[in-house]
C-alpha cells in the first residue's frame, strides 16, 4: 500500500520534472537580453522578444488583482463573520458554482457584456474577465483563513467593548491576515496564466502598448498564438514564454509561501 | 491604589434566567455583588456559573439562540434596559477568560492599549501613562518594561494571562470579570493571580467564576455556590466553606460530588 502510493506521488512528481524540464531546454537558449526589452518583429524575421506581452500580463493581472482583492476578500470576511443566514448560504453556493465556471465561458460572457456593447477589446475588458475567476476563489480562501482564528480572540475583543466591525477588521482581519494574502498570491499565480477569458478581451496586440483602452498582449496569449503559428522562430519564443510564465507563477507561488512561513512560523 | 469614591456601586442580578434556545442554563438567580469586594461563583462543570458571568456584561446574547430574562442591575440601571447600549456597557466591565487570548498581531503595548483606543485618540503621553498604570495593576511592568513593543505571545501563559488582565482594567472599568482566569495556568501563575485580586479589589468590583474551592476560599469574601442553574446557597466565604446552611453545598465542598 505504501509502494503505491510512493509510486503514484513519484508520478505526480515526474509530470512536473519533465514540464519544467522540457520548458527550461527548449526554452532556455531562446533567453536573452532582447528577449526581455524588444518587442515581436514581422512573422519570419529573427530576433525581437516578448516585452510588450509581460508588460501586458503585469497591467492586465494587476487591474484584475485591484478589481478582484476588494471583492473577493471582503466577501470571504463577509461569509466568514457574518454569513451563516441564508444570504451567507446563497453567496457560498453562487461562489461555488462560480469557481467551477469554464474559464472559457466567463471569457465568452465578459465579451458580451463589456466588449460588443463597447465596440472594442481592451485590456480593461481583459481585467474584468480575469477578475471573475478570481473573486469566487479569494473569497472562500479568506473564509477559510478567517474561519481559523479562534473565537476566544473575537470574544476578547467584544468584551473589550469593541463594535462587531471593528473586532472584525482590528482583530479577526489582522490576525488571519498573513493566509488572506497567501491566498490572494496563489489566486492572482492562478489567473496569470489563463488564457481563454483573455481570447475575446484583450484579444492580444503585436506592439507595445501602456493604453488600457486598447487590446493588449499577455505572455498566455502570446504563448497561444506562437506555438500554434507556422514558423519556428515563433515555436521558439512560445517556449522561451512558457518558460518565462512559469517562473513568474513560482515565483508569486514562493512568495506566498515565504509570508505563510513568516506568519506562522512566528505564531507557535 | 485607593478606594474610589463610588462605593455605593452595586451589581446585582434579579430573577435573572439565561437560555440557550428552550434550555435554561442559569434559572430565577438572585444575587448581589457588593463594591470592592470579591465573589466567588463556585459549582460543577455545567452549573451555568459561566453563563451567569456572561450576562453580567451581555456576552451571553453574542452565543445565537441565546436569550436572557430577568434583571442585572448595575447601579440600580437595568443593563438589559432597551437604551443600554451593549458595547458601551462592556466598557464599564472587564473580563478576563480561561485562557490567556492576547491579540497575536499586537505588541504587548499594543494589547494594553487596545481597550483605550476604543474610546477615542489620546495624547501619547496620557496613553503612555495608562498603559503602565494598567500593567503595574497587573503586576506585570517590571518584568515587560523594556520590551513593550516585542510581541505578547513570547510571554509565558501566566504573563499572558496578566497582560489579559491589564488589558481588562486599562479602560478603568467598574466590574472585573473573571472566568477560571488560572484554569491554564501552573501553581506560581496561579498564585500571583490570586495575590492580585486581593491588590485589585480595592479599585473593582470582582467577580470570579471557579471550580477550585481553594481558590475560591483564598480570594473571595463572599462566595455563591451554584448547581444545574440554580443558585444554591451564597454567604460569606468563610461561613459558607466552614458550616454551609444548605446540606448540597456541604456535600459539594467536602468532596462528595461535583
Amino acid at each position: 500500500m505504501t509502494a503505491l502510493v510512493v509510486v503514484l506521488s513519484l508520478i505526480a512528481v515526474l509530470a512536473l520534472v519533465v514540464i519544467l524540464g522540457d520548458l527550461v531546454v527548449k526554452g532556455a537558449s531562446s533567453i536573452d537580453w532582447a528577449f526581455f526589452t524588444k518587442s515581436p518583429v514581422p512573422a519570419g524575421q529573427a530576433g525581437g522578444g516578448v516585452a510588450n506581452a509581460i508588460v501586458g500580463t503585469a497591467i492586465v493581472v494587476g487591474m484584475a488583482a485591484l478589481i478582484g482583492v476588494p471583492i473577493g476578500v471582503g466577501g470571504g470576511m463577509y461569509l466568514a463573520e457574518y454569513g451563516s443566514g441564508r444570504l451567507g448560504f446563497l453567496v457560498r453556493f453562487i461562489a461555488d458554482v462560480l469557481n467551477g465556471t469554464p474559464s472559457i465561458v466567463v471569457g465568452v460572457v465578459a465579451w458580451t457584456f463589456i466588449v460588443k456593447p463597447t465596440h472594442r477589446f481592451s485590456a480593461l475588458a481583459g481585467s474584468i474577465a480575469l477578475a471573475i475567476p478570481m473573486i469566487p476563489m479569494l473569497a472562500r480562501t479568506t473564509e477559510e483563513m478567517v474561519r481559523l482564528v479562534p473565537n476566544s480572540l473575537r470574544e476578547a475583543a467584544l468584551a473589550l467593548g469593541y463594535a462587531r466591525w471593528r473586532t472584525s477588521i482590528k482583530v479577526v482581519a489582522r490576525t488571519a491576515l498573513g493566509g488572506i494574502v497567501t491566498g490572494c498570491l496563489v489566486g492572482i499565480a492562478r489567473v496569470a496564466g489563463e488564457t481563454a477569458p483573455l481570447l475575446f478581451t484583450a484579444l492580444g496586440n503585436l506592439n507595445f502598448t501602456l493604453s488600457v483602452t486598447q487590446p493588449m498582449q499577455t505572455l498566455s496569449l502570446q504563448i497561444y498564438v506562437y506555438a500554434t503559428g507556422p514558423f519556428d522562430e515563433w515555436h521558439r519564443l512560445a517556449w522561451a514564454s512558457a518558460l518565462v510564465l512559469m517562473g513568474l507563477v513560482l515565483v508569486i507561488s514562493l512568495t506566498a509561501r515565504w509570508i505563510t512561513r513568516q506568519r506562522y512560523g512566528r505564531v507557535r | 491604589m485607593v478606594a474610589s469614591a463610588n462605593t455605593r456601586l452595586r451589581l446585582e442580578t434579579v430573577r435573572l434566567t439565561a437560555l440557550f434556545g428552550q434550555q435554561r442554563a442559569v434559572r430565577d438567580v438572585s444575587l448581589l455583588f457588593p463594591a470592592h469586594t470579591v465573589t466567588a461563583i463556585i459549582g460543577p462543570s455545567g452549573c451555568g456559573k459561566s453563563t451567569l458571568l456572561r450576562c453580567l456584561n451581555r456576552m451571553h446574547e453574542l452565543t445565537p439562540d441565546a436569550t436572557v430574562v430577568g434583571e442585572v442591575l448595575l447601579d440600580n440601571v437595568n443593563v438589559y434596559a432597551r437604551d443600554v447600549n451593549p458595547i458601551e456597557l462592556r466598557r464599564r466591565i472587564g473580563m478576563v477568560f480561561q485562557r490567556p487570548t492576547p491579540f497575536p498581531t499586537m505588541s504587548i503595548y499594543d494589547n494594553v492599549a487596545a481597550g483605550l483606543r476604543v474610546n477615542g485618540k489620546r495624547p501619547r503621553r496620557q496613553m503612555d501613562e495608562d498603559v503602565e498604570r494598567a500593567l503595574r495593576q497587573a503586576a506585570l511592568w517590571d518584568e515587560v518594561k523594556d520590551r513593550l513593543r516585542t510581541s505578547a505571545l513570547a510571554l509565558s501563559g501566566g504573563q499572558q494571562q496578566r497582560l489579559c488582565i491589564a488589558r481588562a482594567v486599562a479602560p478603568q472599568p467598574e466590574i472585573l470579570l473573571l472566568d477560571e482566569p488560572t484554569a491554564s495556568l501552573d501553581p506560581a501563575g496561579t498564585q500571583r493571580i490570586e495575590e492580585l485580586c486581593h491588590l485589585l479589589k480595592r479599585v473593582y468590583t470582582i467577580v470570579i467564576v471557579t471550580h477550585n474551592m481553594q481558590q475560591a476560599a483564598r480570594v473571595s469574601d463572599y462566595t455563591a455556590f451554584m448547581y444545574l442553574g440554580n443558585l444554591v446557597e451564597v454567604g460569606r466565604t468563610n461561613e459558607l466553606f466552614t458550616k454551609p446552611k444548605v446540606e448540597q453545598t456541604e456535600a459539594y465542598i467536602t468532596g462528595r460530588f461535583g
